[in-house]
């Protein structure tokens, strides 16, 4: 994990360096001209006046001490403000992911139990046509949809989760669907699949012959193993929901970091747009590494270090 | 052999004819289109649908004929993910091979540098490349492209590791088969099946990529028309003019369920194990 995260690093800092023009000319574009010794004094504060390996230490030392540098528009430091609107984007994300589980594993399991030709197909349709549905399209025409409705939609007046949670679980509940779909339908078609595949096995048969009732044969024998290869799918979709929600909270006027992301993309303030990079990156590797973890919970048969080469 | 299991199943299929009527569809919008996309009318704003007007799906806020904006649209979007793909692919598979082939040190620095690609989510990845090269069309190639790269690179890899100590690997070796020869006259033949599926199911993501970022106003830039800067343009007016919303998100959701079906129907008709995949 640890070298992942320093191989992210060195990406988002050499991408930012790719930007044509540096970060102090773009500061400067709005002020006076400086005397020379001024240039040497702001060279200094925007870190422009050594080599660029060199930069790369430093700002890597910075960042380890949660120092993540200063917003170009508001001069304010970069981490408080991405901390601030966190809560809000990793609630979507988990409640996203809560729906896509509720709402997967059951039609995945209702799928495998009942197979028939025509049944197959539909199902196979609807899990496509979730896959298929853009997030920003499906919360727009909600937005439409539930324009009229109060309480549905936030749109600037968004309460948090502190404050009144019922009512902010309301306002998000509409967010967290329309970034939760798409995985709903990977889970449902992962559901399937590996529940039809448990079911082939012998030992089901065996359950069914001990004369089990159908009920317990499903949910305590089959989905108990099942589960496995779904929850590791959830865990690695994880990511794709934390970018989802960037593209849903600005469509419903959510005021998280993915908001913050894209006013700091539109005026190009690039301390911002590396922070909330990293920041969801490093999210992201934790994310793949907890999934790891609970597999292992999960199946007694998995122990980490045997998986080690 | 192959064609005849194609024509018999029906997701493939199903899918198939989406996607020809979408490159029918560029083929058509080449020589004719209702209307002009992209020159303003202040006379027909937001006009609803109506075949008397001649404006099918009726017109957007700047008095535009949507069915010919979507039209035109339709190549941006898709050849935007062609060429996405492709440089995906491309890249992304020749990494895979020569880490899967070579092993050792190159292929743990190879799939290093894949599972840092790896470690940003899609969307946010190509996001933070648009932010660093501006809003370009080809530029949107390149955000989307570099997504696919690991992915590419794991695939090919994976599939390589599996057949590179076949016997007619180590046969074409004795023979005296360079490396290069081996590698792609005798091993990247058989590793086309899960490429070729890939390559369907990346399409379908990279049209959703691309009307992503075009929505966002970071990818295909107006007055130009895509279907994702068409609905982002939408988003002011789409309570009194609901079309407007509409018909350009069916062309989406449309295009890229076709390139789903075609690659899970695919991935039935080459290669039954792998029906599991995803």
């Amino acid at each position: 994990m640890i070298p992942v995260l320093f191989g992210v690093s060195i990406v988002v800092f050499f991408l930012v360096r790719l930007i044509p023009g540096s970060a102090l000319e773009m500061y400067m574009g709005t002020q006076v001209e400086a005397t020379p010794q001024q240039m040497e004094e702001l060279k200094r504060i925007f870190g422009e006046d050594k080599p660029v390996p060199v930069l790369y230490v430093e700002w890597l030392g910075r960042l380890v001490r949660g120092d993540f540098g200063y917003s170009l528009r508001t001069g304010r430091p970069v981490l408080p403000d991405i901390l601030a609107r966190f809560p809000l984007s990793l609630e979507l994300t988990l409640f996203a992911l809560f729906l896509a589980l509720l709402l997967g594993i059951p039609q995945g399991i209702f799928a495998s139990i009942k197979k028939n030709p025509v049944g197959d197909v539909i199902n196979r349709i609807i899990g496509l046509l979730g896959l298929s549905l853009p997030q920003f399209w499906l919360a727009s025409l909600m937005v439409l949809a539930f324009a009229n409705s109060r309480g549905w939609i936030a749109m600037g007046n968004y309460v948090k989760f502190t404050v009144d949670p019922l009512k902010n679980l309301q306002m998000l509940f509409l967010p967290s669907l329309a970034i939760g779909v798409g995985l709903a339908a990977v889970i449902m078609r992962y559901t399937r699949n590996s529940m039809l595949e448990v079911l082939q096995m012998d030992y089901i048969r065996t359950a069914k012959a001990k004369g089990l009732k159908r009920r317990v044969v499903i949910f305590r024998h089959a989905l108990k193993n099942a589960i496995l290869p779904v929850i590791t799918v959830a865990g690695f979709n994880t990511g794709y929901l934390l970018g989802g929600a960037i593209v849903i909270e600005e469509v419903f006027a959510l005021p998280g970091m993915g908001r913050l992301a894209l006013y700091a993309i539109y005026q190009r303030d690039y301390p911002v747009i590396q922070g909330i990079v990293l920041v969801i990156a490093a999210l992201f590797v934790l994310v793949n590494l907890v999934t790891d973890l609970i597999y292992a919970l999960v199946d007694p048969r998995i122990r980490l270090d045997e998986g080690r080469k | 052999m192959a064609t005849n299991r194609l024509t018999r199943n029906g997701i493939a299929m199903t899918g198939l004819v989406i996607v020809a009527f979408y490159l029918a569809i560029i083929v058509v919008s080449l020589f004719w289109l209702p209307f002009d996309p992209v020159t303003m009318d202040t006379q027909h704003l937001l006009e609803a649908p109506s075949l008397a007007t001649g404006h099918v799906f009726g017109t957007d806020e700047f008095g535009r004929d949507i069915l010919s904006r979507i039209m035109k649209g339709c190549s941006v979007s898709l050849i935007i993910s062609i060429f996405a793909t492709a440089l995906g692919a491309v890249f992304g598979t020749f990494m895979g091979i020569w880490a899967g082939y070579l092993g050792g040190r190159w292929d743990h620095w190879i799939m290093r540098v894949a599972d840092v690609l790896f470690s940003f989510p899609s969307l946010l990845l190509a996001i933070f490349v648009m932010s660093i090269l501006g809003e370009k069309t080809f530029n949107v190639v390149f955000a989307i492209g570099i997504v696919y790269i690991p992915q590419f690179a794991r695939i090919s890899r994976g599939a390589i590791l599996t057949i590179k100590s076949n016997e007619f690997v180590r046969a074409a070796r004795s023979n005296g088969a360079s490396s290069s020869f081996i590698l792609f006259r005798h091993l990247l033949p058989n590793i086309l099946v899960p490429l070729i599926v890939q390559v369907s199911l990346s399409l379908s993501v990279a049209v959703l990529l691309e009307s992503s970022l075009s929505f966002l106003g970071l990818g295909v830039q107006p007055p130009a028309p895509s279907w994702g800067n068409m609905l982002s343009g939408a988003r002011k007016v789409m309570v009194i003019a609901p079309w407007t919303a509409i018909y350009p998100g069916f062309a989406i959701v449309l295009l890229v369920l076709g390139f789903n079906l075609l690659g899970d129907g695919l991935r039935d008709i080459l290669d039954p194990r792998l029906r599991n995949v995803r």
